[in-house]
């Protein structure tokens, strides 16, 4: 699906919003900003709640409302709206994006000589946080206590680097990237000693820092750092180096609803007041009117607020079950993978969860 | 009017209705003013002009000695000099010594002190130059300092840090600052009421020799004069007449003639008359007999009158000169002081002792003076003593003093002062303790605030508020916010931004000046002018100059004239109305700081001036030259109106404060917007920030103090202001960017704790490094034994070495990089067990025997090795210092605080997923109550956290420079433009349920801080352990692995609430329980079932009872008191 329409699908959906609704409606699907707190943030729509509405869970019912799709994806960054879903569901896949879909990274550092200035805890504390490019998919976790690891579990890096003075240098330079060779240690500058067979399985991709240029200590001649490590698969959740996203969030889709129609002078103030792109101005014989263009854009500064001519005749609020997703990845898998990733570990919960439940009714 | 007319004379009415232009970034002036003068640089002038001109003064005052014993015999100092810093390194042999190496190796950073004498020997005359007398412990950044002049880069090569400030010195491997010290000034009239309402006068005078105080008092309308050497209240009438003012008509005359000055002095006169004096002989005699006698030692015996005489030249009003008992001068000035008190006893107009033009500050300079000054006095009467003992005996060899001059005693007299901050000088009736502190290095600001830091002699016990309060004349002088909590609240002070201290200078050409302007010299006035309506006293330093008739002129001359430069800018001049007295001033310790001059209601400083000063054509000494800026003491601002801002300059203003933020010391100006915070925040925060971990140095990895916080990854603060600029703040920060959100969250936030981010931990929020040392010496002994290192030990069975010594290298010290654990062992260091000397005859056994006694590593949590140094120290003995590492990430409990006086410990740490969030991603580092606001209103920390958003948003830093910085409505500007809200809330989203909150969450970052207080360090319990040996109960204190105590009001509790076993148990059984054998018939303590008393055993029973009271019943006993126990069977 191409930007443009779901643009249009957008402003389509928003036309329909700015029907009025009816107030229970609203209290189901519209999360309300007020001007000093937000109104209707609760889920309500349970079986039984509402008279007349039929809450029931039914999966055709599910299925027809529930999509996904893709509204920007670059190198690093994906966005995507999730709409048909209760918050708690949403809610677990960004947790599980942050703290649940493993990764590798380095766990054990062994130094075996560190002549820099850098203290050894605070440099293997360094060197752990650098995404390592290499497919977690691929790998076991390490076993509790086992301190060797094998090549099924580990991926075995070395840092060998000495700084030395640059005989070209010129004499009277100061700079010391003139001086020097070696004094800045780069992330590009750690190398992958394969385990076992693991040259050939991962000839083709190769293991190595996400980004070369990643800058880990600085070195003045005759020191040297000489350092072997050990990158383990882990979660997020035991340390932050493991977490595949540097973040993933999402937010409510924005809705605004104009109460009257707005024109001349206010119309121009109520566009400033939105980010741009929000309102745009429409001239209909020679009189402007303000009309809401793509309420998505609004970062929901609630600035109308602050404009007592204008508070009253506005309405914003958020679409309820209308997610937008922002994935950014760290760069060791594709976000694309990474979404896929953490629906399989929410699938895999639940299977879980279901054999508990199982287990439990043969006890 | 016509002096108004003077000076505007010229200006046309468009001309004087025109507003006042602002001068663009005049704060440029403060950078310039700090390259020269402030913060740091009083200590080092002050020590300076001691080491090159007080010094040689000094010399002078002591020049000579000479013996009872051979009149021909003498020793004259030609002159002196203080070296450069050296180290000996054999003998006779010095190098120049870099203070990190005294650091490093705990020695002394000093310098040798030389004289050029000339004495006698036999008949000769001997003249020898550059001899040492002892050595001077030199202040870092001093003339005489090694640093001083060195590029940044020559400084790394020293192993200094080029942004530490100096102005310390190192002792025996120690930083130790001298405080300066606050006191009334010297040498003034104060005049002051007692408690009963009675009005006097006190003048405590000081010189060079002498230091006494006098006192007049009033009893039933008659004057007195008090001082110690006089065994009770002399009258003043009769004082007058033994200085050789018989006739009573002359007294008055000099206090004055108006009718209530002669009545209320009349019964003074009376009261002389009553006790039959008329005559100064009469009078020397009256006083000869309340001399309190002394102990002279030496000298020709005096007669009483003599000593009389003596005492009134030369004790009483000691700094009033009195040549070959011309005793005018100090007739005047006790005249004067009559006067004051008829005066100020009418309607009471006493002088305040807490203003701070009655105050001097006492630098290291002038308290080194002291204490050379004694120890070279001393030295003289050693030497002089020595040649009338040896002089007279007949020797094969002539008497050479230069043999029997030692070093150690002035180099051991002004170490140990300075070592132990005890300044003892009997002849300046001086006795302070706790002069010195150590540097503290917690963090750059503590080590900067201390060298700000002002000491008050006032003892911290007494409950007066007075010298407590904030006093309105220490205005720009001294920081109204940083002074410490508790017992020395208001005592200890900070001196402000752009202060300085003068030094003292000479007066010879002031005097002059003054006379030429037209004052008339006392000595030649008959004494009745003095009080003459017309004329104004002219005091210079607190001696009568004389009179003035047009005093404005002589002020308005002598402004002008050191305008011009032809006197020190330091001088003052002062008028003071009430009195009628025009003061100069050229002593040291008084408070200063610079204003730009307002003429004919213009600034002097225009704006060309300052883009000259930042294109570097113009330095501040140029400011103070072309008389564009000049320094004003508290008196003189006094005399002076001084416009805060140009817009408020009107036709009377004379100068122009040149930026108001200046008022506030270091600690307080690295607050952002400090004038929007409550005024007691502001003061605790000064107190916090000196607890803040962060960087401490450039040379911070080189050092190897005993305690040493670091962080890992400090940060600039985003909300920075001027004075965090000016004293390099930002190049040695403390703190980091947290992101906050005020909310509440899961009641683990409750009385001001905070929730961390788990995910910002692991990224390295908060991580600090602790660094300790372990130290031992290798010491050599007198009987030719020496302490030894030894190899690790092995195990028998493996062949390696035993875990306590596993860490060992073969040289039995640890080796850098390894991990140690509790109690293992860090040098392996053993000692002889004979270290002295056998008698004669017992023989010395052939090898010494050893004893274990290692360096053993203590502490809960492991180390690493960082370094080991192997050196010697000053002794030559053989040195090692071992720095010990250990690297802390936040944990529940450790306490963060912000810029605000807002301290918080850690309440809980939750991950990142269930941390809230924002609809663009961000989830804070720090979740803070918002309860914490309402009662502290910490409204800047509010605006700080605004100003910090927007500058994150924007890519750029704020400034929240007190009385001033980025204005709140254009940093909320700033978050309308990238779409933030207005007020700085967001809608944000719960971590946990996924859905919105239901209020907006004030979110962005502010700076925190992570104080020194962490639990790891403090936390403590105990089951069971060791107990003190006198009476069997659990040890105290933490460091002793010590119990809790049930203390007297928990037992209170108990008692009250009848839980009598718990009691028992709490007090006896899990304290000192002790089973005891007592005799039922005498009562008595008996000793394994039987009773020494009674000689039997029949009546012996046993039962338990705290070994404390075993131990009170054997006390008394010893005492011959007899505690008897009286026992019945408990179902009775």
């Amino acid at each position: 699906m191409s930007g443009n329409d779901v643009e249009e699908q957008e402003n389509q959906q928003c036309a329909e919003m700015a029907a009025p609704r009816s107030n229970v409606e609203e209290i189901r699907d519209r999360v309300i900003l007020g001007e000093f707190g937000v109104r209707n943030v609760h889920t309500t729509d349970f079986p039984g709640n509402y008279p007349g509405y039929d809450d029931t869970w039914n999966r055709k019912k599910f299925e027809e409302k529930f999509r996904i799709d893709v509204i920007r994806m670059d190198e690093n960054t994906l966005e995507f709206d999730m709409v048909g879903i209760d918050a708690a569901i949403a809610n677990a896949f960004r947790r599980i994006l942050l703290a649940e879909v493993p990764t590798m990274a380095i766990e054990k550092v062994f130094v075996y000589n560190n002549t820099s200035i850098v203290q050894d805890e605070i440099l293997a504390h360094r060197l752990g946080l650098i995404p390592i490019k290499a497919d977690p998919r691929l790998f076991e976790y390490r076993n509790a206590g086992d301190e060797e690891g094998t090549d099924i579990d580990t991926i075995q890096l070395q840092l060998k680097i000495k700084c030395t003075r640059n005989p070209r240098a010129s004499k009277d330079s100061s700079d010391p990237s003139e001086l020097y060779i070696n004094h800045m240690v780069y992330s590009r500058d750690i190398k992958w000693t394969p385990l076992g067979n693991q040259a050939d399985l991962f000839a083709e991709a190769g293991i190595s820092p996400v980004h070369g240029d990643i800058l880990i200590a600085q070195l003045r001649p005759g020191q040297e750092l000489d350092i072997v490590m050990h990158c383990v698969k882990g979660v997020g959740k035991d340390h932050a180096k493991f977490s595949p996203v540097a973040t993933a969030s999402y937010r409510l889709l924005p809705e605004i609803t104009l109460l009257q129609p707005v024109e001349g002078e206010l119309a121009e103030k109520l566009k400033r007041c939105f980010s741009p792109g929000v309102i745009e101005i429409e001239s209909d014989g020679g009189k402007k009117f303000a009309k809401v263009a793509n309420s998505r854009l609004d970062t929901c500064s609630r600035e109308v607020f602050r404009h007592d001519d204008l508070k009253n005749i506005v309405k914003l609020g958020r679409v309820r079950n209308h997610f937008i997703f922002s994935v950014e990845s760290t760069g060791i898998l594709s976000h694309v993978i990474l979404v896929s990733e953490a629906i399989k570990v929410l699938m895999a919960k639940c299977d879980k969860f279901l054999s508990e439940l199982d287990s439990a009714e043969v006890d | 009017m016509d002096a108004l007319i003077d000076e505007y004379g010229g200006m046309t009415p468009q001309e004087l209705a025109a507003p006042v232009n602002t001068i663009e970034e005049k704060w440029k002036l403060l950078p310039a003013f700090l390259k020269v003068k402030g913060l740091v640089k009083q200590h080092i002038d002050s020590f300076n002009y001691f080491i090159n001109v007080e010094i040689k003064k000094i010399m002078k005052a002591n020049e000579k000695i000479t013996s009872d014993a051979d009149p021909m015999w003498y020793l004259k100092y030609l002159n002196i000099y203080v070296g450069m810093p050296d180290v000996e390194e054999s003998f006779n042999v010095t190098r120049p010594v870099s203070p990190h190496e005294c650091r490093l190796r705990d020695m002394t950073y000093s310098a040798p002190i030389t004289v050029d004498i000339e004495y006698t020997r036999g008949s000769q005359r001997i003249i020898r130059n550059a001899l040492p007398i002892g050595r001077m412990p030199i202040m870092l950044r001093s003339s005489n300092c090694v640093l001083t002049g060195k590029t940044p880069a020559e400084f790394s090569k020293l192993n200094e840090c080029p942004l530490d400030p100096g102005g310390y010195f190192i002792v025996k491997g120690q930083e130790k600052v001298i405080l300066i010290q606050e006191q009334l000034s010297k040498n003034r009239i104060i005049v002051e009421a007692d408690r009963k309402g009675a009005v006097g006068a006190s003048v405590t005078s000081s010189t060079h020799e002498k230091k006494s105080r006098t006192n007049m008092a009033v009893r039933q309308g008659r004057f007195y004069l008090r001082h110690n050497t006089l065994s009770e209240d002399a009258p003043i009438a009769i004082i007058f007449k033994a200085m050789g003012v018989e006739s009573d008509q002359e007294i008055v005359q000099m206090i004055g003639t108006e009718e209530h000055v002669m009545a209320a002095f009349a019964p003074s006169l009376e009261e002389c008359q009553k006790a039959q004096i008329f005559t100064q002989t009469q009078a020397l005699k009256y006083i000869g007999n309340k001399v309190r006698r002394q102990r002279m030692w030496g000298g020709p015996k005096k007669t009483k009158m003599e000593e009389a005489r003596e005492l009134l030249a030369s004790t009483i009003l000691t700094h009033v000169p009195v040549k070959e008992f011309n005793f005018r001068a100090k007739c005047i000035y006790l005249a004067v002081m009559v006067r004051r008190v008829i005066l100020a006893q009418g309607d009471n107009k006493v002088d305040d002792r807490d203003y701070y033009g009655n105050k001097r500050l006492e630098l290291a300079g002038q308290l080194a003076r002291l204490m050379f000054s004694f120890l070279i006095s001393l030295l003289n009467s050693e030497l002089k003593k020595i040649s009338d003992q040896i002089i007279p005996k007949q020797r094969a060899a002539q008497f050479d003093v230069v043999k029997h001059m030692r070093q150690d005693q002035i180099t051991n007299g002004l170490v140990n002062a300075i070592s132990t901050g005890n300044w003892s000088l009997k002849r300046f009736k001086m006795d302070r303790q706790g002069v010195t502190q150590v540097l503290s290095r917690l963090s750059y600001i503590s080590a900067l605030g201390m060298m700000t830091r002002i000491s008050s002699q006032f003892e911290k016990t007494r409950k007066v508020s007075g010298p407590r309060s904030l006093q309105p004349s220490q205005w720009g002088m001294l920081c109204p916010s940083d002074t410490p909590e508790g017992e020395a609240c208001g005592l200890v002070k900070n001196l402000a931004l752009m202060t300085h201290i003068t030094t003292d200078m000479e007066d010879g050409p002031i005097i002059k000046l003054a006379f030429n302007l037209g004052v008339e010299d006392v000595n030649l006035l008959c004494g009745e002018e003095l009080s003459y309506p017309s004329v104004f006293l002219v005091f210079l330093n607190g001696n009568i100059l004389g009179v003035i008739r047009d005093h404005q002129k002589l002020v308005n001359t002598f402004r002008l004239m050191r305008r011009a430069g032809f006197i020190n800018e330091f001088v003052s001049i002062s008028t003071n109305l009430t009195d009628r007295c025009v003061y100069i001033s050229s002593d040291g310790g008084r408070l200063c700081r610079p204003y730009i001059i307002v003429k004919k209601g213009m600034p002097a400083v225009k704006n060309k001036h300052i883009e000259e000063l930042a294109q570097g054509y113009r330095n501040f000494e140029d400011f103070l030259h072309e008389s564009l800026v000049e320094y004003l003491d508290v008196n003189e601002e006094n005399d002076c109106s001084i416009a805060l801002y140009e817009h408020m300059i009107n036709k009377d203003t004379t100068h122009l404060e040149i930026e108001p933020f200046t008022l506030l010391g270091v600690c307080a100006g690295l607050i952002p917007y400090p004038h929007h915070n409550q005024s007691p925040r502001n003061t605790y925060q000064c107190a916090m920030g000196k607890q803040a971990m962060g960087t401490i140095g450039y040379n911070q990895r080189n050092r190897i103090d005993t305690l040493m916080y670091l962080l890992a990854y400090p940060q600039k603060p985003m909300v920075k202001t001027k004075t965090i600029e000016l004293i390099d703040f930002e190049k040695l920060p403390a703190g980091q960017n947290a992101t906050v959100a005020v909310m509440s969250y899961s009641g683990y936030d409750i009385e001001d704790a905070l929730v961390l981010n788990k995910a910002s931990l692991d990224r390295g929020f908060g991580r600090c490094l602790v660094y300790k040392n372990a130290k031992c010496t290798l010491k050599r002994y007198t009987n030719q034994t020496f302490d030894k290192v030894m190899g690790p030990m092995l195990d028998a069975a493996t062949r390696k070495p035993i875990w306590r010594h596993e860490i060992l290298d073969a040289d039995g010290i640890c080796s850098p990089g390894e991990k140690v654990e509790n109690k293992q062992v860090l040098v392996n260091k053993s000692m002889p067990t004979i270290t002295q000397t056998p008698l004669e005859g017992s023989t010395q056994p052939q090898q010494p025997q050893f004893r274990d006694v290692p360096v053993t590593y203590k502490g809960s949590t492991d180390s690493y090795i960082e370094k080991v140094m192997i050196s010697s120290n000053a002794d030559d003995a053989f040195l090692i210092k071992i720095l010990l590492r250990q690297t802390r990430r936040p944990e529940i409990g450790d306490k963060f605080s912000s810029r605000h006086g807002q301290k918080g410990v850690c309440g809980l740490i939750v991950p990142q997923e269930d941390m809230p969030f924002c609809d663009s991603g961000i989830c804070p580092d720090i979740i803070m109550n918002p309860h914490g606001y309402p009662s502290r209103m910490t409204v800047g920390k509010l605006i700080e956290l605004l100003a910090g958003k927007a500058g994150v948003l924007d890519g750029r830093f704020h400034y929240g420079t007190a009385f001033g910085g980025s204005k709140v409505k254009d940093v909320c500007e700033d978050l309308i433009r990238y779409g933030y809200n207005y007020l700085g809330k967001d809608y944000v989203t719960s971590g946990i349920t996924g859905e919105p909150l239901e209020a907006y969450i004030y979110f962005g970052p502010v700076y925190y801080q992570k104080l020194k207080h962490m639990v790891l360090d403090k936390m403590h319990a105990r089951a069971r352990g060791p107990r003190a040996v006198l009476t069997r109960q659990p040890t105290e204190g933490r460091s002793r692995d010590g119990g809790l105590r049930l203390g007297e009001m928990e037992r209170d509790c108990l008692i009250g609430y009848g839980a009598s076993m718990l009691l028992l148990e709490r007090l006896m059984i899990s304290s000192d329980a002790f089973e005891v054998d007592v005799c039922g018939q005498c009562g008595l303590l008996g000793y394994s079932g039987w009773c020494h008393y009674c000689k039997s055993s029949c009546h012996v029973s046993s039962l338990r009872i705290p070994y404390a009271c075993k131990l009170l019943f054997q006390e008394l006993q010893s005492m011959n008191i007899v505690p008897r126990l009286k026992l019945s069977p408990y179902n009775e």
